[in-house]
């Protein structure tokens, strides 16, 4: 059953990043990606991360790619772009190389490391009768409390940064007048 | 925790009891709808001094299956301009995220089937009340992608406005939600509900503040009226429905009556104790259905009397009250319930605690208040000086 639903997660994962690549209308990526957010949410609980799938879709699918929408549709740019211009010289090669660099390391550190895919028994996701957010939250109010709230000013500071930066003070648009 | 169902392994008969569950939700959400959009066309009618539908079958309650068969036998158009696949997506995001949320509702106690003991309750995940928040915000999509998809003007401007409404909202309806939990330490909505138990209703033991934010949360994300700008008739002739016709239109229109239900069912668990009432005679706790049934159907009243008397608000008001009123508040009262109960853990007074809250929290309401008196009367000089 576990083996199921893995496979069709994760092919409906790879097929979700497919198609935010190969779309060439923004709106329909946005969507591809949101399918690919979902398949990897499932595949959380699958591995009995409840929490962190109910985090994935409340934050990425319901909040970052409803922004991304949002903006694609305020600002109109929905209409298909066109693969012939290259915004930015010597991207493509680049970010191929980069893409291709990810995916050996990737490869490398799962055949060198043995990654075999079990559960590991150690950093078991529940314990007991401890449910998935019990387990998760007592370390990171307790042990991580630091680094968690550095975390929330962090955030704090990233949204005064925006407001003060996107603020603009409006023009006038109306000339003094000579005299 | 969790259902006993699946207790002693799956086998066939817990695989049947589970579908046959899933079908009896989905029956009863549906004619749910049916007997909802009846019952708000009668209470409407009731409040105009009208008489309302009255033709079809006892009372006019046959009046809605009347109308959907109408409406799957209308033309269905495709406009010249349309994303094709995402208009015809779009209907179906809105539908199944109003009919999943339904299946983490507790609607009674547990009940024993063909030698099994199940709770009356579709699914309990540990995460209940988080699968609640991740469908309320999926079900974004659906208008946003139908107001998008249609190709015109006013549904782009209705899907436009839906996004930025309930995007705001759900920030309020978050932290009122967040209140719950955690007065009840637990995500899981059967947990939630029997922490009320003995008429320990979240309604009055959390103060009325985040039942009322949750209430007004709610129905913004309803897109009710007051809260209907998305589909304001004088405005935007329909919203995002505009250029939707037939089984899609009628699809729609299912989605929303189906988010009055099972929003006012979350509202019940969360804060009105769920299926818990006074046990009858002999019947004993098995009536909690009734009681589930009746908090129902007084929600669905309320929400109609809410749709039937207050007047639409205007766009700039509806994000002052979401942005400026509900999520400061709504922030305040959680702190304040925070420290209430940290001060009963701690051993404090519990009139200090109280007391140095309502200080902290008059300051800095003050400041806020503050903080918005200046930028209001900054922006009028703008406009001012923009307009000489």
């Amino acid at each position: 059953m576990d083996w199921f639903v893995f496979v069709v997660a994760g092919a409906l994962a790879i097929a979700g990043a497919l198609g935010v690549v190969l779309s060439r209308n923004p709106v329909h990526a946005a969507l591809m990606l949101v399918m690919s957010l979902l398949a990897v949410a499932v595949l959380f609980v699958e591995q009995k991360a409840d929490f962190l799938a109910a985090v994935q879709v409340i934050v990425y699918a319901g909040a970052i790619v409803v922004l991304f929408l949002f903006v694609i549709m305020l600002i109109g740019v929905d209409r298909p772009e066109s693969l012939t211009v290259e915004p930015l010289r010597g991207q493509r090669p680049f970010a191929a190389f980069i893409g291709v660099a990810a995916f050996a390391e990737l490869f490398f550190l799962v055949r060198l490391q043995g990654a075999s895919g079990r559960r590991a028994s150690a950093g078991s996701l529940t314990s007991g009768h401890e449910s998935n957010v019990e387990r998760l939250a007592r370390p990171l109010f307790t042990h991580y409390l630091l680094p968690f709230e550095l975390t929330s000013a962090l955030l704090v500071v990233a949204v005064v940064g925006a407001v003060v930066l996107s603020r603009r003070e409006r023009a006038v648009t109306v000339d003094e007048g000579e005299g | 925790m969790g259902d006993p169902l699946f207790s002693k392994g799956v086998g066939p008969t817990v695989v049947l009891i589970v579908l046959i569950k899933t079908l009896v939700v989905f029956v009863f959400l549906l004619v749910g709808v049916l007997f909802t959009i009846w019952m708000l066309r009668k209470v409407m009618a009731d409040m105009q001094d009208r008489i309302g539908p009255n033709r079809a079958g006892p009372y006019g309650l046959l009046q809605s299956v009347a109308d959907g068969i109408k409406l799957f036998f209308k033309e269905d158009l495709l406009p010249e301009t349309a994303d094709r696949r995402v208009f015809r997506l779009a209907p179906y995001l809105a539908a199944v995220p109003a009919f999943l949320t339904f299946a983490v509702v507790p609607i009674g106690g547990t009940v024993k089937l063909f030698g099994h003991r199940t709770i009356l309750q579709l699914a309990d995940p540990p995460v209940g009340i988080l699968l609640v928040l991740a469908l309320s915000s999926i079900a974004v999509y659906g208008v946003m992608l139908a107001g998008w998809a249609s190709g015109s003007k006013y549904p782009l401007l209705g899907g436009v406005r839906v996004t930025a409404q309930m995007l705001s909202y759900e920030a309020a309806m978050g932290l009122a939600t967040a209140a719950v939990v955690l007065s009840a330490g637990s995500l899981s909505t059967r947990v939630i509900v029997t922490e009320q138990a003995n008429w320990r209703w979240n309604l009055w033991q959390l103060g009325i503040i985040p039942f009322a934010v949750f209430l007004l949360a709610a129905a913004a994300e309803m897109r009710h009226r007051p809260f209907d700008l998305v589909e304001a008739d004088q405005e935007l002739v329909a919203g995002f429905m505009t250029e939707y016709s037939s089984v899609r239109f009628a699809l729609f229109y299912l989605a929303e009556f189906m988010g009055t239900i099972t929003m006012s069912a979350v509202m019940i668990t969360l804060f009105l104790g769920g299926p818990l009432g006074p046990d009858i005679g002999f019947l004993g706790g098995r009536v909690s259905p009734l009681w589930f049934f009746v908090k129902l159907v007084g929600f669905l009243f309320l929400f109609m009397w809410i749709r039937t008397t207050v007047p639409r608000f205007r766009y700039d008001q509806l994000m002052d009250l979401g942005w400026k009123r509900m999520i400061p508040l709504s922030l305040a009262w959680l702190l304040l319930i925070a420290a209430m109960r940290l001060g009963v853990d701690e051993g404090w007074n519990r009139f200090e605690v109280v007391a140095i809250a309502v200080a902290a929290g008059t300051v800095a309401a003050g400041a806020l208040a503050a903080a918005m008196r200046v930028s209001a009367a900054r922006r009028e000089e703008q406009e001012l000086e923009a307009t000489v």
